[in-house]
């Protein structure tokens, strides 16, 4: 049996930065970004990957960073909340989400809108419906979802208004 | 001249949005003091008994565990029970956590292991053996309804229904009856923040703790007074606040247990809880209505008889104003209503998002709408046919009441003139489709409150009150308000809240924040306007124009500026030039606003409704009997919006949270160990994007000069009243078939 006790190597690559350490194995990536390195922008609301509200990028993909432990992805790249934007350079979901009202009480927020990115580079935005259907991992209980479906459409119409301006 | 484009009534961006989508707004469990512990609770498997022993030998054996602390080493306390009544509790005994041995509920903690790591202490508490001796209990509801009691001294807020006519007999004489048992399962509030609580024990020994709460000076007295602390000795912030619809209007066993921790370790600590330990606190009260109504053929209501039970735990006695709402809200000659609580060996139910209304409402618009069809009368008809002006239960006129003109203008958004009376006549393919509406109403309540203003030497202005913003928009109609009573653009303020040593503001809930806390800012802007003012009337050193202008109040603050009204030339001044000619580096003032003599006196004499018209499309899978809302519209008459934006995501977060009311929310308790079962989002299902159609939320016009000080009614309950019953009525006028529990699910 292996003792889950004894700290194993972790190698990731956190919104840009290199993370080097010795983790005990039952560390998730959500409790490792959140206790061990501080950035708490990515939240926990079950801990089971029931609500979303842990959403992190890895490799480019969506996921739920507390079903995953931070030793099982060697040489992840991990994109939080964090790694989008700054001050005067919002991520344009970002921005879309404050025009759109798209949040109440904010905790659910981080995993909304890194759903939403993941979401926009699956394609499943031919509709309304179909952004609900795929954004339905994502809990608010503050039931922000219509504003979350019209940011998500204000830069689906952005990201269009650019592809038409490139190409003419 | 520039025109301020942030004022009051225009729909402004959060000002709390850029800290909240960047993830640098900073929530109850996320504060890093340096040597803090992990806390995690153990929890009582059982709901009643006394514990025997604690074997901790396993648990402690845990590398990194530091403590555990149990009823048995636990530092002092408050000696007195009473010392531990916090400031929203009920009448009876307050649970006072790791008190004693005794088990009163299931969930009760019994310990909580504290260790350098999170992980360390939750599987040192996996680890921790107790043993108990096993009472008696009861957790059925069923059972509980044996034993309705009308507790002795009822709840501060608790208003007693009043009879009028005679109800009974009235009732025995209508040709038409109606007669429904209503049932509302319990619910859990589940903000999607858990409680948490960080206690920084900062280098002096005072603690700053960082809370899940909506009244941080609620939470603040309560820890001085349980834990006998000096009244400096405890700061409570909370400036961001995952959501809470209730949950943190009590101060939950969490902060109790964390700040009892740090008087014992002398260390910063946190204790979280866990989801499935969001389940073993608060709780909406499950719910019985016995609603009669009686009519004549023309849809004339001339008796109404509501009973209602709610339900409580067996040392807390929580009410709710359960069976009002119908009395208050409807003309009819002859009412009656009784109410009474029902005792069971769990946690203390309390107060969730529109407490009673969200219930009492909600059951007696579905009732409304089985009369109005015994009448063979439009739902909408009905209701206009029996619309009181007054508040008929009080017999007391109202502030305002635009509700008449709410159900019209929420009609023709909806098209809700195209409807077929008869149920079951739209479908389309496998889906029958039905639309339904119901009323709802809650109160408009003012508290006193107070807030300081301060113009700093860089000419912004700082408003600060303890108000807590729990995703209410309460940072940003501050703002707005303060923007509008001293003329200055929105980007020049600061708004400080959610910090108990701020000027004082009741604990936020009942939608009074707005209302309360905004005339207390306006005020304050007002006074710091007049003090900026005179203390420039005392230098003789000012340009003439300004000296002349002080004089012959002329001098007005625009858009951040002291300008000459008066006279050809334009003259000038930036408050931070002003300010330092002042010869002093801020100047500070702090107002409460308090309803006056003039408010007070209305209050005794009129009642003060928020109100609204919810209409709603649902389709009913004739096959599979799944339920889909599709569309919602809710028509509000709410007083003045402050924010049409942020008022308008209140009024539908409600509606989503009342669509679970209606479709998907049941806390299942096995009554055999008193537990509430599907402690966990997958079981406990809320709504998810999926569930949720384009809501449309409009604001009717209702100007009222007497129900606050700005005429703000406040928008945060009233959407969780009305539109769980449009949703019922409109699933009866899809398939003609009545139900009578809530939630409605598929096979009922
Ligand atoms: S915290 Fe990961 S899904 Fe809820
Ligand atoms: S904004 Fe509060 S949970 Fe989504």
């Amino acid at each position: 049996m292996t003792d889950l006790s004894v700290a194993r190597p972790c190698r990731l690559e956190i919104n840009g930065k290199s993370y080097v350490a010795d983790l005990p194995p039952c560390v998730t990536l959500l409790d490792l970004l959140r206790e061990r390195l501080d950035l708490t922008g990515t939240k926990k609301g079950c801990d089971h990957g029931q609500c979303g509200a842990c959403t992190v990028l890895v490799d480019g993909k969506r996921v739920k960073s507390c079903l995953i432990f931070a030793v099982s992805i060697p040489d992840a790249k991990v994109i939080t909340i964090e790694g989008l934007g700054s001050e005067g350079h919002l991520h344009p979901m970002q921005q879309a989400f404050i025009d759109r009202d798209a949040f109440q009480c904010g905790y659910c927020t981080p995993g909304q809108i890194m759903s939403a990115i993941a979401l926009l580079e699956e394609g499943h935005t031919q509709s309304r419906e179909e952004i609900r259907e795929f954004m339905s991992g994502n809990l608010c209980r503050c039931g922000a979802y219509n504003g979350i479906i019209d940011a998500i459409e204000q830069v689906i119409a952005q990201q269009q208004k650019n592809r038409t301006g490139e190409a003419a | 001249m520039t025109v301020i484009s942030t004022t009051i009534g225009q729909s402004v961006s959060r000002i709390d949005g850029f800290a909240k989508v960047t993830g640098q707004a900073r929530y109850a469990a996320e504060p890093h003091p340096s040597g803090m512990l992990y806390g995690v609770i153990v929890n009582s498997p059982i709901a009643r008994g006394r514990i025997e022993t604690i074997r901790e030998e396993a648990a402690r054996a845990v590398p990194g565990v530091v403590e555990i602390m149990t009823h048995l080493n636990r530092p002092h306390t408050a000696l007195f029970e009473k010392s531990y009544v916090d400031g929203l509790g009920v009448p009876g005994s307050p649970y006072r956590p790791l008190h004693d041995g005794e088990i009163r509920f299931n969930g009760q903690p019994v310990a909580v292991v504290f260790a350098e790591t999170f992980e360390a202490a939750r599987e040192a508490a996996m680890l921790m053996e107790v043993d108990y001796e096993r009472w008696p209990h009861n957790a059925d509801f069923e059972v509980a309804l044996h034993q309705k009691y009308m507790p002795e001294k009822p709840r501060s807020n608790y208003v007693p229904p009043k009879s009028r006519g005679k109800a009974a007999e009235a009732y025995a004489l209508s040709p038409i009856k109606v007669e429904g048992h209503y049932h509302l399962a319990p619910e859990h509030h589940n903000p999607m923040e858990m409680h948490a609580t960080t206690v920084i024990v900062e280098d002096d020994g005072k603690f700053t703790v960082w809370d899940k709460t909506q009244g941080p000076q609620a939470v603040q007295a309560y820890l001085t007074s349980a834990l006998s602390l000096s009244k400096d000795q405890v700061r409570v912030r909370n400036p961001y606040v995952g959501g809470a619809f209730g949950s943190g209007l009590r101060a939950q066993h969490n902060v109790f247990l964390a700040a009892l921790a740090a008087k014992m370790l002398k260390r910063s600590v946190r204790v979280s809880l866990t989801r499935q330990q969001m389940f073993t606190h608060v709780f909406r009260p499950e719910a019985i209505m016995d609603i009669a109504l009686g009519a004549t053929p023309d849809g004339t209501l001339q008796s109404m008889i509501v009973e209602g039970v709610t339900d409580t735990s067996r040392f807390e006695h929580n009410m709710e104003n359960l069976v009002v709402w119908g009395l208050i809200n409807y003309k009819c000659p002859n009412a009656t209503a009784d109410y009474k609580v029902v005792p069971r060996d769990t946690y203390t139910s309390s107060d969730m998002r529109a407490p009673g209304a969200a219930t009492g409402v909600n059951l007696f618009e579905m009732a409304i709408d089985e009369m109005a069809y015994a009448c063979s009368m439009d739902p909408l008809t009905f209701r206009l046919h029996n619309y009181s002006d007054i508040d008929a239960m009080h017999d007391m006129p109202l502030t305002s009441k635009a509700l008449r003109e709410a159900m019209l203008q929420g009609a023709e958004r909806f098209g809700w003139q195209n409807r077929p009376m008869t149920p079951g006549k739209m479908r389309d393919g496998k889906e029958l489709i039905g639309w339904g509406m119901a009323t709802g109403i809650w109160d408009a309540m003012f508290s006193p409150t107070s807030a300081r203003a301060r113009l700093t030497a860089d000419g912004r202005l700082h408003i600060a009150t303890a108000a807590s913003d729990i995703g209410t928009g309460t940072y940003t109609i501050l703002a707005q308000t303060a923007s509008e009573a001293f003329n200055i653009p929105l980007d020049q303020i600061d708004i400080e809240l959610g910090d108990s040593t701020l000027p004082q503001c009741p604990t936020e809930g009942g939608s009074w924040t707005a209302a309360s806390a905004g005339a207390a800012v306006w005020l304050a802007c007002q006074s710091l306007r007049e003090k900026l003012f005179k203390t420039l009337g005392k230098n003789s050193n000012i340009s003439a124009w300004l000296t002349e202008g002080l004089r012959h109040n002329t001098v007005v603050l625009q858009d951040g500026f002291l300008k000459n009204t008066d006279g050809d030339e334009a003259f000038e001044m930036s408050l931070r030039d002003a300010l330092s000619l002042t010869g002093q580096t801020e100047l500070e003032v702090e107002e409460t606003a308090k309803p006056g003599l003039r408010g007070t006196i209305s209050q005794m004499r009129k009642a003060r409704f928020t109100h609204s018209a919810v209409f709603c499309e649902v389709r009913v899978d004739e096959e599979l009997g799944i339920v889909r809302v599709t569309r919602l519209v809710n028509a509000v008459a709410a007083g003045r919006i402050m924010n049409p934006k942020t008022a308008a995501s209140q009024v539908r977060g409600a509606m989503v949270m009342a669509t679970g009311m209606a479709l998907h929310e049941e806390s299942l308790m096995d009554e055999r160990v008193g537990r509430f079962m599907n402690h966990n989002f997958s079981e406990y299902h809320i709504p998810a994007h999926a569930d949720i159609p384009d809501m449309d939320v409009l604001f009717v016009n209702e100007e009222d000069t007497e129900v606050s000080p700005l005429g703000i009614k406040g928008v945060g309950e009233i959407g969780m009243c009305g539109t769980a019953a449009a949703i019922a009525n409109a699933i009866f006028h899809a398939t003609g078939r009545r139900h009578y529990n809530l939630p409605i699910v598929p096979g009922d």
